[in-house]
This record gives C-alpha cells, sequence and structure tokens, in this order.
C-alpha cells in the first residue's frame, strides 16, 4: 500500500509541476523576431561594423523592422542582400558596389622626407600628435599600422619596402581603418577598380618633388593626354573617377611621370 | 628642525642641471633680422589678425586681436614691416598662421615711460592687464586678465606667486627674482590691488637661497605684507595644484580651478609682465628664455622678443657644440620636441634646449610588470600603469572612468618607469582619442 502511496502523491505532484510550467512557458514567452533570427543566419557573421549597426544582430535586427535599408553589409555584398530581401518579401534593389579600402600612398622611409625621428608609440594616431607624424609630407602614410590592428580580416599588411597594403581579395569594405588613419590616407575604391591614384598630397607639384619622389604633383598629363583615363586633378591631386569606363587608364599609368598611377590589384 | 613646506602625494627628484646656466646674468638678444610673432601664442581662441601684408608696424603696436573670453591680444615685438602671413607649426604642434615681420634696424628705440599705478582700481588694472596681451608666462599660457577676474561671490584668501620652477634646466625665472626682484614684487603687488587676496606667498624651491633671500630682503625694504615660503626640491612642486597643497594646504578638487578654493596662482615672470604692462604700459612682447643643454656651447638666460627663431638664440649662444640628440622648447620634463630651427620663441616658452646623446633615452621599452611605481610616484594619484593598458587597447572611455582627464602630463610616471614605456606619450593619445 504504502508504495502505492509513493507513486501517487510524486505522480500527481510531477503533473502539477509539469502544468505550472507549461503555463508559464505560454505566459512568459519571450516573442522571437524569427525573421530577424533568419537573416542572422544569413548574414557573414563578421561583427564588423561596416553597415553602421552594432554587430550583425544588429543590422538584422533594424532589417527586420524596416528601419535599415537592404544590402548594406559588405562583405555579404549581392548574394546575401538578395536573399534577405526574399526573407522581407521584397525586391532585392540594386546592391551598392563592392568597395574595398586603398592606401592612397607609396611613400617610404626611402623615398619620401622626414621632419624627424620618431621613437614614440607604434600607433599612428601617437605619431600624429607630433607635428602631424615624422613625415614632411603630412598626407603621407605614416606606417605605423594603426590599420593593421583594426582590420578584423587581416587584408592589410606591410610589403618588404615598409609599404602598407590592402589586399582587396580580404577586404570586407568595414571602413574600419578609414576611421582610425589620422591623415585619411585610406579611402574606400571600388574593388572593380583597376587603378588607383597612390598619393593623397595636395600640396602644389614643387613642393611634393622635393620631399617625396612618388607623389602626385598634379601635372595633368593624364588628365589631359587621356581624357578617357577618368583621371582629374583637383587641388594638384589627380583622381580616378570610377563611373568613367577608364580606358586609357594604363597609358596614363606609363606616362605618370612620378609612377604614382598604380594597380589597385 | 624647521618643516620644509610640500605636497605629499608623488612627485619625483631628477637630477636638476641648473648649474649650466643658473650664474649667467640676463643678456638682451640684439633684435634679430626677421621675427616670426604667431597669432596663437595662449590657451584658447587664436587672435584675429589686425594687419595685412605689406603693412608697417610699431613696436608696441596691437596686430592681433583676441578673439573670445579666453582669447590675448598680440602686439608686435618691433617696428618693421610684415613680409608675409604664413602657416606655422609651433614647438608644441599648435598650428596657426603667423605674421612674419622684417625688423626695421633704423628704428628709434622706443621710451616706455612710468605710469604710477598705487591709485588705479580693479577694473582698471585688468583692463590695462588684457590691453597689453598678459599672458601666463610659466607655460600654459593662460589669458592673465581672465585668471585675475575674481568672480562674484568667491573671495580670495591666498595670492601665490610661483618661484618654483621645478622643471630641471630651466633658470629663468631663478635670474628674473634675483635681477628684478623690486619689480616683481610690484608686480605681485598690483595683483594683489586688483584682487585683494588675505594673505600673500611666494613660494621657492629651496634649492634657489640666493632667490629666497633677495625676496626676503626687498620685501622688509618695501615692507610689503608677502611671505616667501621656500619649498622642498621635488618635482612637480610649481603645478599649481601642488603648490596650493604645499603652501596654504588645500587641494584642487577635479576639474576645478584655483579660484574655486579661495587662490589665485600667478608665476614671477607673469607678475614681472603685469609689472611693466601696468607701469609702464608695455604689452608683452619680449620674455626672459633659458638657453641650455649639454649641447650648447654657452647656456645663458636670454631676453628674446617674442617671435625670435630658434636659430637666432643657439647662434647667439655660439651655437652647438655637437649634434643634439633633442631640441626641447620648454623644460625636459613637459616641453615639447621640436626639430625646426625657424620654430619662433612664443609668450609661453620658458627655454630652449639641446639634449645631448643620453643613455637612459636609448634603453629599449619592454613590457609593463605591474610594478606600480608610477602609481606610487603619480602626483594626481592616479594610476598610469592601468591607464595605458585601457588606452593600449582602445578602452579611452573607461580611462576616462579612471580620471584620465586629471592628468596633467608631469612626466613623473614616464620618468620612473623601469620598463621605458612612454607613458605621457599614452595619456596624451588617450586624451585626445576620448575627446572625439
Amino acid at each position: 500500500m504504502d508504495i502505492l502511496n509513493a507513486f501517487l502523491i510524486i505522480g500527481a505532484l510531477g503533473l502539477l509541476l509539469g502544468l505550472g510550467l507549461a503555463y508559464a512557458a505560454k505566459k512568459f514567452a519571450v516573442k522571437k523576431d524569427e525573421k530577424a533570427e533568419d537573416i542572422l543566419a544569413i548574414l557573414p557573421g563578421a561583427n564588423c561594423g561596416g553597415c553602421g549597426f552594432p554587430g550583425c544582430s544588429g543590422y538584422a535586427a533594424a532589417l527586420s523592422a524596416g528601419t535599415a535599408p537592404n544590402g548594406l553589409c559588405p562583405p555579404g555584398g549581392a548574394p546575401v542582400a538578395a536573399k534577405v530581401a526574399k526573407i522581407l518579401g521584397i525586391e532585392a534593389e540594386e546592391t551598392a558596389e563592392r568597395m574595398v579600402a586603398f592606401v592612397h600612398c607609396r611613400g617610404n622611409h626611402e623615398l619620401s622626407q622626414l621632419d624627424y625621428k620618431y621613437d614614440g608609440i607604434e600607433d599612428c594616431n601617437a605619431a600624429a600628435l607630433l607635428f602631424k607624424g615624422d613625415n614632411t609630407c603630412k598626407y603621407g602614410c605614416l606606417h605605423l599600422g594603426s590599420c593593421i590592428k583594426v582590420c578584423p580580416t587581416d587584408a592589410i599588411s606591410r610589403d618588404e619596402k615598409g609599404n602598407i597594403m590592402v589586399n582587396p581579395a580580404l577586404c570586407i569594405g568595414c571602413k574600419k581603418c578609414t576611421l582610425v588613419c589620422p591623415t585619411k590616407v585610406i579611402r574606400m575604391i571600388p574593388a572593380r577598380g583597376s587603378h588607383a591614384i597612390a598619393c593623397n598630397s595636395n600640396d602644389p607639384g614643387g613642393k611634393v618633388r622635393k620631399i617625396c619622389q612618388v607623389g602626385c604633383i598634379g601635372c595633368k598629363i593624364c588628365e589631359n593626354k587621356f581624357p578617357e583615363s577618368g583621371c582629374k586633378v583637383v587641388n594638384f591631386l589627380s583622381e580616378i573617377d570610377y563611373a568613367n569606363p577608364m580606358t586609357q587608364i594604363v597609358q596614363a599609368a606609363k606616362a605618370c611621370p612620378t609612377k604614382c598611377i598604380v594597380e589597385a590589384k | 628642525m624647521q618643516r620644509i613646506a610640500t605636497f605629499r602625494k608623488g612627485g619625483v627628484h631628477p637630477s636638476d642641471r641648473k648649474a649650466l646656466s643658473s650664474s649667467c646674468a640676463i643678456e638682451q638678444l640684439p633684435m634679430p633680422v626677421e621675427l616670426i610673432v604667431p597669432l596663437s601664442q595662449h590657451l584658447g581662441a587664436p587672435a584675429t589678425a589686425l594687419k595685412q601684408k605689406g603693412d608697417t608696424v610699431e613696436i608696441g603696436e596691437k596686430i592681433g586681436k583676441a578673439s573670445g573670453f579666453i582669447s590675448a591680444d598680440i602686439h608686435s615685438p618691433a617696428t618693421g614691416t610684415i613680409k608675409e602671413v604664413r602657416k606655422v607649426t609651433l614647438a608644441n604642434s599648435v598650428a596657426c598662421d603667423a605674421y612674419v615681420i622684417t625688423v626695421d634696424n633704423d628704428a628709434e628705440p622706443k621710451q616706455w615711460e612710468y605710469h604710477p599705478f598705487r591709485a588705479l582700481d580693479a577694473q582698471e588694472i585688468l583692463a590695462i592687464v588684457q590691453d597689453m596681451g598678459v599672458v601666463g608666462t610659466g607655460g600654459a599660457t593662460f589669458p592673465t586678465h581672465v585668471k585675475l577676474m575674481v568672480p562674484k561671490g568667491k573671495s580670495v584668501d591666498a595670492l601665490v606667486v610661483n618661484g618654483v620652477e621645478c622643471e630641471p634646466y630651466l633658470t629663468a625665472d631663478h635670474r628674473l627674482m634675483l635681477e628684478k626682484t623690486e619689480h616683481i614684487l610690484d608686480g605681485i603687488m598690483i595683483v594683489a590691488q586688483a584682487t585683494k587676496p588675505k594673505k600673500i606667498i611666494i613660494g621657492v624651491e629651496n634649492n634657489k637661497p640666493d632667490a629666497i633671500q633677495a625676496l626676503r630682503a626687498a620685501i622688509n625694504m618695501a615692507d610689503y605684507p608677502i611671505t616667501v615660503e621656500p619649498l622642498k626640491v621635488k618635482y612637480p612642486q610649481g603645478d599649481e595644484k601642488q603648490l596650493l597643497k604645499a603652501t596654504i594646504g588645500r587641494e584642487i578638487p577635479s576639474g576645478k580651478l584655483p579660484i574655486d578654493v579661495g587662490a589665485v596662482v600667478l608665476n614671477v615672470g607673469t607678475a614681472y609682465a603685469i609689472f611693466e604692462a601696468v607701469v609702464l604700459r608695455k604689452p608683452l612682447i619680449d620674455r626672459v628664455v633659458t638657453v641650455s643643454g649639454e649641447a650648447i656651447s654657452t647656456p645663458k638666460n636670454l631676453r628674446v622678443p617674442i617671435g625670435t627663431k630658434v636659430f637666432d638664440l643657439l647662434s647667439f649662444c655660439n651655437g652647438t657644440s655637437r649634434q643634439p640628440e633633442k631640441m626641447i622648447s620648454g623644460g625636459p620634463m613637459m616641453g615639447f620636441a621640436f626639430f625646426d630651427d625657424q620654430t619662433p620663441v612664443t609668450k609661453g616658452t620658458s627655454g630652449v634646449l639641446a639634449l645631448d646623446h643620453q643613455k637612459e633615452h636609448d634603453a629599449p621599452t619592454t613590457a609593463c610588470i605591474s610594478c606600480g611605481r608610477c602609481v606610487a610616484v603619480c602626483p594626481m594619484g592616479l594610476q598610469p600603469t592601468k591607464l595605458n593598458k585601457l588606452i593600449e587597447h582602445a578602452r579611452y572611455e573607461d580611462a576616462m572612468k579612471l580620471n584620465l582627464m586629471d592628468c596633467k602630463e608631469c612626466g613623473c610616471c614616464a620618468y620612473t618607469c623601469p620598463a621605458h614605456l612612454p607613458l605621457v606619450h599614452a595619456m596624451k593619445i588617450g586624451k585626445k582619442m576620448g575627446r572625439k
């Protein structure tokens, strides 16, 4: 008899608690945004912040709530945007084209002049506190690699000459390097662009000539002789208009006296 | 034994190296052929240019007008013509416009007339000080008229005059106290007339007994209500926060000013500038600069027009005896390293140092072992070791929570660090990035 009592009591308790739990699960259920969950599963999960939201989950929530436009994810690009559009039930719009970071400077300690010997903290922003860096050219790369430290995909490295280079294949376009760079020598260019200007200096040509062997002197050869190259000189600095078909860019690069139109690969 | 007043928390004892120039009387630098007068020589907004290229200027003429509440007027240090207005970068990395003045050497030297000052009231004194472009000459270059303006509801318990000069090498204030003793005291009395303090104290570090003696003798002669307080030789005794703690025992709370604890702090050099401004109506157009360091052939204390290029200073001191490892504007602890000998002397330049190759400087930096020496010497009671780590990992907000902004970059932590970590540099970058 005793043994039956034990069974009954435990059984009744189990039933009661089970019902309680079942009720609590319904009553206090956390509403999940399933759309956001699905979108989060599609996003690359790099948490790079390139979209301007705090990580992928932030962007997923904003997409689901309809407060953010589709196609902001630089690492995901068009394929991810298409999948997200499917979940949201909208047309996949023309996504912004893939942009990659490019260091607009090929000067280094051999080719360009220095003002002084810097021996402080290995950080570009630290060097920029002292006369905007040790370069005589105040527009150029400081070579201390603050961008290397912030890059989430290790796309930025130093080559054998000491120049800082971005590998466009690895770059996910999160723009973190452009934000940390004190001289703003890293800017975004379209990934399809075959060439880029490897100079950032707005100094007049005469001054650039004196302090750097590979700086743009604003001679306008690229702009005047090769109008189809897409180059245009503004403020003593040539800039490529990537909307232009750039059919003559290879010739322009050859003709550039300081060879500062370089291949962007 | 009588106890010598000092501040309690932290501090270091760097070798003072003042013997190089402390016995050199102040010499007048002959007027250079060209001056570079920057429009931003003070804390706060740069002055607005009043002159253009090609204009002629008279010595003492106002050429820059204060452009805000915390700003100061700029006057021409010489008679001549403005060759051009050019962008310059000063030793402290401030970039601003500057007049390049070609000095007219045939101009008659200006005679500064004596004006009685005893009858002036506070408003008149403030107006004159402002009009003469006086700023603190100790290095921070805070506009003096703002400092002397006592806000309503506050009164000045103590006027503390800073004759400490705790930075190594510098002897400009020391020489000024010896050679212009009476003028400094008159300057202090003018400030007293304007701020009505209950007591007046001059703090002088104990390594300048001759200055203490000279000041005391002159005070006795003139019968002024001023006490001279000898202070312990310890860096940074001359910082206004440490000086107030040592002389009147009050601590300035974080983010507050001396006036909030009822004190006005003033450098002896500023007192002298005030004397010249009020009594001679002479604007702040020259100052005493110590040119020293092991690489200088003949270290000197020079009275130089504002805007003199460092090149002219060095050539007057027979140049450098060897290639200097580092050129510094100001003192070695808080000064700014610079590289261009065309850099001009400004109202805040207390010294120009050419330092020789330093062994300590060459020592490689190693990892922080958290020994805590920097914590022990920080006069502000901060934890440089922790701040440094936070800044290294770009956690600027967390560093700000640990009162990074209270750091005044005195350099005690970096001086004492056995790992030779550039701690002050880290604090500076932390502040800059944290403000963003």
